[in-house]
């Protein structure tokens, strides 16, 4: 795996940091993302070049704005940050420009795996890896006397456990709020099932499986350990349910890991048994019940070439190596960038990459799958409907939806 | 006032109506029966991160093409709106033949969308709008019959659930009724279950939406009535009285009369507002159990893969479930209109 690569080799290039540098532009820069602190970091550093402004706008609307920003001639935002699933709807409309050139003139720090490269063309340059993994109480755990599970089996066990013994009443935390966090979940949990959302080669959906099924019936075992409110429930939610002692085990992002503790006001049983673990597998299958994620920047195409390369400059400045040498910025995610030395926050994220955890698919059609989901699970987690009408639901509303653009005949 | 003056007063009113109702209407119209192309879609290679996988993406060049040709989009005609995420014809036809009976079929149909979002839909609009008059009448009224001086503050305090922004509001009634919040427990004690959860219950999601829709705009009601009690005269109250009448009898037969065409305003505006229920739902985090029309707006356009003609096609089902509502209240506006001539 690259990052175990990069994992081994991180402290090597440490060395080399450490230079003065100069950053200056000729043209107008002006960025739109999301607001994590990772991505703030790289904003600021962004616009700390010299020669031209720098403008950015950073915000969790940023997937309702950067479309419209990028689609005029010229485009209001030069550059885009995005992950690999909102990379999806920019390409669709051609609104980010190949970076070859600008790679070449420019970019002799990155590596090659920080490189997102659609059909041969360098479509976006990557600055952080995400996944979903395993957090967990390690003082509750001691409690019932049992190791940190590696499969949702053991994690369900674990859970009956725990409340069996009137330690906690809902002992498991999971991101269920109807929507998306609901659909990502599902998805998790599909994909370590081994199930695929289409067919082979195809936008023909393909939820509706033996997989669906099971994927559905272990989500509603989990959420009957769960807070009952589980589906209001987003990451923000339930990161205060583990901070107010009452979750011991859920499945949540690495890049919120970092500073999951770090709030005031946490009591000190739940700062001390913090821990965190790779992903876990579910059903017997060897692939993780997670989803890898990059998050890295685009260029807009509808600017002039003098944007596009102060752009690309200012970007390489947001993410160049030395950066890394700041214990506070390391902290913050897992950086694909050289010189990153991982700190006892990223363990989730890295064994989620070793143990071969699929990447979020980069499909045309897959946002739509997304909403399906998330519109139509809700209903079978309640215990209104069946799971195989919940999944036959979800395919009806895709279809409708990709015939509208223009997916399915 | 003579027509030539009459034109010339209402131009700018007309031109500004065009350009910010007509316009975006027919804009929206439009765009409900054309739909993004046909993607044409190729295999590549994607490397990242995490290896290299074989995918598939939108042909650029060959989109493209397609697009100069006809930058509209397809016209697909009344087909967005037929189909499963609006009116869902061929799905509710074969409902109804699988049915065993009337409320078979319609508890059926509440696994559609659009069908799933007019019952919360409607049931929130008559519901709220005639509590909201209610309450709004007895707040009016109370707070007319205080002491001079405590009247400002009373109006204010009145005013304050309809100074809050929507979304704020509902964001903290949400932390409120939370299991371990302050409503939330009260409500467990007063029930005696500890287990009982607001946000867990489809039902109790329902009635606590529909108490806030009336406390957010109970305050508008109120203003309004409360404008127009100064204008009951009180030569027909102190009548009223001589009569024999009790303060009961006084507010049903001389106030609420002198009120009722404002009572029409307010259910005429409040009708149009509640039909278009959105904020609450996103602030009570209310999409597992109850949807409305703007809400399925908002999904399509906040997806990553935004679908304006879904939205547009939504768009104007609102427009024309407006329009019928309003019907009766407009047909009477016009005969009282064409009587007073």
């Amino acid at each position: 795996m690259k990052l175990k690569h990069l994992f081994l080799t991180s402290a090597v290039a440490v060395a080399s940091a450490g230079t003065a540098w100069s950053c200056e532009i000729g043209a107008r820069v002006s960025i739109v993302g999301n607001e994590f602190p990772a991505i703030q970091t790289v904003g600021a550093e962004a616009a700390a070049c010299n020669g031209a402004e720098v403008s950015t706008n950073l915000t969790a609307d940023h997937q309702k704005i950067n479309l419209p920003g990028m689609q005029g001639n010229p485009a209001e935002y030069t550059s885009a940050i995005v992950a690999n699933s909102s990379i999806v709807a920019l390409m669709n409309e051609d609104v980010i420009r190949p970076l070859d050139d600008l790679v070449a003139k420019h970019g002799s720090d990155l590596s090659k795996s920080q490189l997102i490269t659609v059909g041969g063309n360098v479509m976006a340059v990557a600055f952080m890896a995400n996944a979903q993994h395993l957090v967990y109480r390690s003082d509750v755990l001691e409690q019932i006397g049992v190791e940190p599970p590696k499969t949702y089996e053991e994690l369900l066990a674990a859970a009956k456990m725990i409340r069996d013994q009137g330690i906690l009443e809902n002992p498991v935390g999971g991101a269920y709020a109807a929507g998306w966090n609901l659909a990502q979940e599902f998805n998790n949990m599909f994909l370590g099932m081994g199930g695929s959302h289409f067919e082979a080669g195809s936008a023909e959906p393909n939820v509706n499986s033996e997989a669906g099924v099971n994927t559905l019936m272990m989500m509603k075992e989990l959420s009957e350990y769960m807070n009952p409110d589980f589906l209001t429930h987003d990451s923000n939610a339930t990161n205060a349910e583990f901070r107010a002692g009452n979750v011991a085990l859920m499945n949540m992002w690495g890049s919120r890991a970092a500073t999951l503790v770090a709030a005031e006001g946490i009591p000190q049983e739940v700062v001390d048994g913090f821990a965190i673990a790779g992903p876990m597998t579910v059903g017997g299958g060897d692939t993780p019940a997670s989803t890898l994620w990059w998050d890295g920047w685009t260029v807009a195409k509808n600017i002039s070439d003098e944007e596009a390369e102060a752009t690309f400059v200012a970007m390489m400045n947001g993410i160049r190596p030395e950066l890394m040498e700041n214990e506070d910025v390391r902290r913050q995610a897992v950086w694909l960038i050289d010189g990153y030395t991982p700190t006892s926050a990223a363990i989730g994220v890295f064994a989620a990459a070793q143990a071969g955890t699929i990447p979020y698919p980069m499909l045309p059609y897959n946002g739509l799958m997304h909403t399906a989901l998330g519109a139509e699970l809700a209903d079978f987690m309640q215990g209104k409907e069946s799971a195989e009408q919940a999944l036959a639901d979800v395919e009806a509303a895709y279809r409708a939806a990709a015939k509208e653009k223009g997916f399915l005949n | 006032m003579r027509h030539r003056t009459f034109f010339w007063f209402f131009l700018p009113t007309g031109l500004a109506m065009l350009l910010f109702i007509a316009f975006p209407i027919v804009s929206v119209l439009v765009q409900s029966v054309f739909t993004t192309h046909e993607a044409v879609l190729v295999e590549v290679e994607n490397c990242g991160p995490f290896g290299c996988t074989v995918e598939t993406a939108v042909d650029h060049d060959a989109t493209a093409a397609k697009r100069a040709a006809e930058p509209l989009g397809r016209f697909v005609g009344l087909s967005v709106y037929l189909d499963r995420g609006h009116l869902a014809v061929t799905e509710i036809a074969e409902q109804w033949h699988a049915s065993s009976g009337l409320g078979d079929f319609i508890s059926r149909t509440q696994n559609l969308p659009f069908y799933r979002a007019i019952t919360f839909t409607l049931t929130f609009t008559f519901l709220v709008t005639p509590l909201l008059i209610a309450l709004g009448l007895v707040v009016a009224l109370s707070v007319n019959s205080l002491h001079r001086r405590l009247k400002g503050l009373a109006i204010f305090f009145s005013l304050l659930p309809m100074i809050v922004t929507p979304l704020i509001g509902s964001l903290i009634l949400f932390w409120m009724v939370d299991s371990r919040g302050i409503l939330g427990s009260f409500i467990q004690y007063m029930a005696d279950d500890p287990s009982l959860s607001l946000k867990a219950s489809t039902s109790l999601t329902w009635i606590m939406l529909i108490v806030y829709g009336v406390w957010h705009s109970a305050p508008f009601a109120f203003v309004v009535f409360y404008a127009g009690l100064q204008t009951v005269p009180s030569d027909q109250i102190e009548a009223a009285r001589i009569d024999g009448a009790n303060r009961l009898l006084v507010v049903r037969h001389v106030i609420v009369p002198h009120l009722m065409p404002l009572v029409t305003f307010v259910a005429l505006i409040q009708l149009m507002d509640n039909f278009r229920v959105l904020e609450p739902l996103v602030g009570f985090n209310a999409q597992a159990h109850a949807q409305s029309i703007s809400l399925l707006i908002l999904n399509d356009l906040s997806g990553e893969t935004q679908q304006l003609s879904s939205a547009s096609a939504t768009s104007v089902l609102t427009i024309l479930g407006v329009a019928i509502l309003l019907l009766p209240v407009l047909v009477r506006t016009w005969q009282d209109f064409k009587g007073k001539k």
